[in-house]
């Protein structure tokens, strides 16, 4: 079977990137982070190619880290291989309503 | 290691990789009859923008440099200015500064010769004069220190921020410690990563420049906020919300890695033209491609390296666009609009640095005269210039 790959940027990072075709609810991916580690993690959610998935729960309210940096905050609480984008997250920045 | 690439030697010192008669109208309503010239004369581009007329003063003079700065910048040979007449901006003044940098340059006015027929009529004898006195100028050897590179992404996706945006950002250090300039901006994508920009700033954060970067950040999210409206929606696009990107925040932090490790100079205006800045500028520009390419275009750069992950087609009249593209499904589909695929990095094919080096020998052959994907299709006729205020 193709290796499913998903790429974790940094080590403050609680998201990865899939880049794989075909990820549905329950398939496993390989998260590997820039030292070469590796961690497989199973998917909750069908995942388009380049979208993300939690590393770790993430209540509501925490910031989603990407690059080590925050890229805004949780909308809802996020289990561990949820699918996290517009939907269960929300930019801090740019915004009318804050 | 020193590099140099053939370029056209300019009277005020200058290098361009292109040799091109540019027809400049001053205003809007003379894009019909400049586009009737550029139909007819071969070597000629023209830049058909949508502004001119009825705007407050900031934004006359803005456009008038912003048109002067396209007519000076190297890759432009001579240029034809089309002035209407009674139009807002100062075309006298576009035609003086043009011919102070030595190159030759004309004018015609509609009003004046009697309409736009007799414009065209006149129109095509002086470009085809410009024409063929440029067009037998040769290449010479120039140092790459000369070259001025624009960077800007477009159609990002998250491939972006770890494929394609990693290639410029490498290639960006490289002609830096080459002692060439290098000039990015889209201030809309630094959001959220403006705290790394600012910190790599000389003189650090705390100096002018570090909060230059913080000012045009903090004026950028204002003016989008000032409608009453929120920026989401309209940043991150449809498109990089579809390609995985949630929020400005991810799509900035990604977009920032194209301009590499080295110290930031300084802040350009949109509108400002390098004339003796070495190494790595940001330009206050929003990140949409017409406007930005014109800015850049204005700078003087000779060519621009642009990265994408889900396909942005399209180039600018003078200034050559090399496409990066981060995403292999995107290469696969729209190879024919891409140079260069970054997409081997996602799938784990090459290194950064290799493709970075491959892009290195790409915008040589460019700066030679290597015409990119979008030369050769002639897909480069949208552009338009950064306007402050509304129309009046």
């Amino acid at each position: 079977m193709e290796l499913k790959l998903a790429l974790k940027v940094d080590d403050l990072d609680n998201v990865a990137t899939i880049f794989a075709n075909g990820i549905v609810d329950g398939t496993q991916v390989e998260v590997r982070d820039k030292k070469g580690q590796s961690e497989t993690i199973t998917v909750h959610g069908d995942v388009p190619y380049g979208h993300k998935i939690a590393l770790r729960d993430i209540a509501k309210g925490e910031p989603i880290m990407k690059y080590g940096e925050s890229i805004g905050a949780a909308s809802h609480d996020i289990k561990k291989g949820d699918y996290v984008h517009i939907h269960n997250m929300d930019a801090m920045r740019g915004r009318g309503d804050l | 290691m020193s590099y140099q690439f053939m370029g056209y030697r300019r009277p005020n010192g200058k290098f361009g990789a292109r040799n091109l008669v540019a027809v400049i109208p001053s205003v809007i309503c003379a894009n019909d009859v400049g586009q009737a010239i550029c139909r007819q004369v071969q070597g000629t581009i023209g830049y058909f923008h949508h502004q001119g007329c009825c705007q407050l003063p900031i934004d006359l003079k803005r456009v008038t440099d912003t048109l002067s700065n396209l007519g000076q910048s190297p890759n432009v040979a001579a240029a034809l200015v089309v002035s209407l007449g009674c139009e807002g901006t100062d075309h006298e003044r576009m035609v003086e500064e043009i011919r102070a940098t030595g190159k030759p340059v004309e004018i015609i006015r509609i009003q004046e010769l009697g309409g736009t027929s007799r414009a065209i009529q006149a129109g095509i004898d002086a470009a085809q004069k410009l024409v063929q006195q440029v067009s037998g100028l040769q290449r010479e050897p120039v140092d790459i220190s000369e070259v001025v590179m624009a960077i800007k992404c477009g159609a990002s996706d998250t491939t972006s921020g770890m494929a394609s945006n990693c290639v410029i950002g490498y290639v960006a250090d490289k002609l830096v410690d080459l002692g060439a300039t290098v000039v990015f901006g889209e201030t809309t994508e630094f959001l959220g990563g403006e705290h790394i920009l600012a910190r790599r700033a000389v003189g650090g954060e705390k100096g002018p420049v570090g909060q230059k970067i913080y000012e045009i950040v903090d004026r950028m999210e204002k003016r989008a906020k000032s409608i009453g409206e929120d920026m989401r929606g309209g940043q991150p696009t449809p498109g990089n919300i579809a390609g995985g990107l949630s929020s400005i925040e991810e799509k900035s932090l990604g977009a920032i890695v194209k301009s590499g490790h080295r110290p930031i100079q300084g802040v350009l205006e949109y509108c400002d033209k390098v004339t003796d800045q070495k190494g790595l500028w940001i330009k206050d520009a929003p990140g949409r491609e017409p406007e930005i390419l014109t800015g850049m275009a204005a700078t003087g750069a000779q060519f621009m390296m642009f990265s994408t992950g889900r396909g942005a087609p399209q180039g600018f009249p003078s200034m050559p666009v090399i496409k990066v593209c981060g995403n292999p499904n995107t290469y696969e589909r729209m190879g024919h609009d891409m140079d260069l695929n970054a997409g081997r990095i996602i799938t784990g094919e090459a290194t950064i640095e290799q493709v970075g080096e491959e892009a290195f020998e790409l915008l040589l052959k460019v700066l030679n005269g290597q015409m990119t994907k979008n030369e050769a299709l002639g897909y480069f006729g949208s552009m338009d210039i950064f306007c402050l205020g509304p129309v009046i």
